[in-house]
């Protein structure tokens, strides 16, 4: 694939997952100032995520859009202001994603499926 | 200090405020995710990290990537703005209504959190 290809195709999966992220984001800082409101505790977060589908659909789609958009990101910045050469770009920008898939979804599943007092 | 003419503009910062929080935002995810990860331990294991962010400065960093967080958000959305609606001409409104929106979240999280 040619390199103005690869840059449109990134292009278009930047801006389609910040269509995405600018949902989630919006609903994350509400739920961040409401769920404060008391003091936040792992009781609060247990209680509300654990075993609802609903957050477990939302957060599941929240990470997938944040391994799309936050590597390509980091991509462009190493791009335009530093001399690390394509390649090594390209492989920060995969191994990131796959970072943040692994570390999100542990976290996604792992809420959903912990208990208060456990 | 003179300041050259094309970092004399807004949309020069905005563009620099999006790239700072959209990094700083990369970076802090790991450690985001890994505390979240914890509650695969249970609640005390969750409860012992959440305990240590009360400190005072802990929480003023959680105010900062709050209001990164919104800034990066309606900057994003600013440039969505331009680059499909083309709304050049009340782009540099856009850039003071979204630093006012950042700000206002990052009070309404410090005014609940404290």
């Amino acid at each position: 694939m040619s390199n103005a290809r690869v840059e449109t195709k990134l292009w278009v999966w930047q801006r389609l997952s910040a269509a995405v992220l600018a949902v989630c984001v919006i609903v994350h800082l509400i739920v961040i100032v409401y769920a404060v409101q008391d003091g936040l505790s792992a009781a609060e977060i247990i209680t509300r995520v654990s075993g609802n589908f609903l957050w477990l659909a939302f957060y599941s789609v929240f990470v997938i859009a944040i391994a799309v958009h936050a590597p390509i990101g980091i991509r462009t910045i190493l791009k335009e202001m530093t001399s690390i050469g394509p390649g090594p770009t390209h492989m920060i920008m995969a191994t990131f994603s796959l970072v943040i898939l692994a570390m999100g979804f542990r976290a996604v599943i792992g809420l959903f499926n912990a208990s208060v007092g456990g | 200090m003179k300041i050259s003419a094309h970092r004399n503009h807004t949309h020069y910062w905005a563009f620099i405020l999006h790239r700072v929080s959209g990094l700083l935002l990369a970076i802090f995810l790991p450690a985001h995710f890994y505390v979240l990860g914890l509650a695969i331990e249970g609640e005390a294991a969750m409860d012992g990290f959440i305990r240590w962010t009360d400190a005072p400065l802990v929480k003023g960093a959680e105010v900062i990537l709050v209001i990164l967080l919104a800034a990066h958000l309606t900057g994003g959305l600013r440039l969505m703005a331009v680059e499909f609606i083309g709304t050049r001409e009340s782009s540099k409104t856009a850039v003071a209504v979204g630093a006012g929106i950042s700000l206002v979240v990052g009070l309404a999280f410090l005014f609940n959190v404290v």
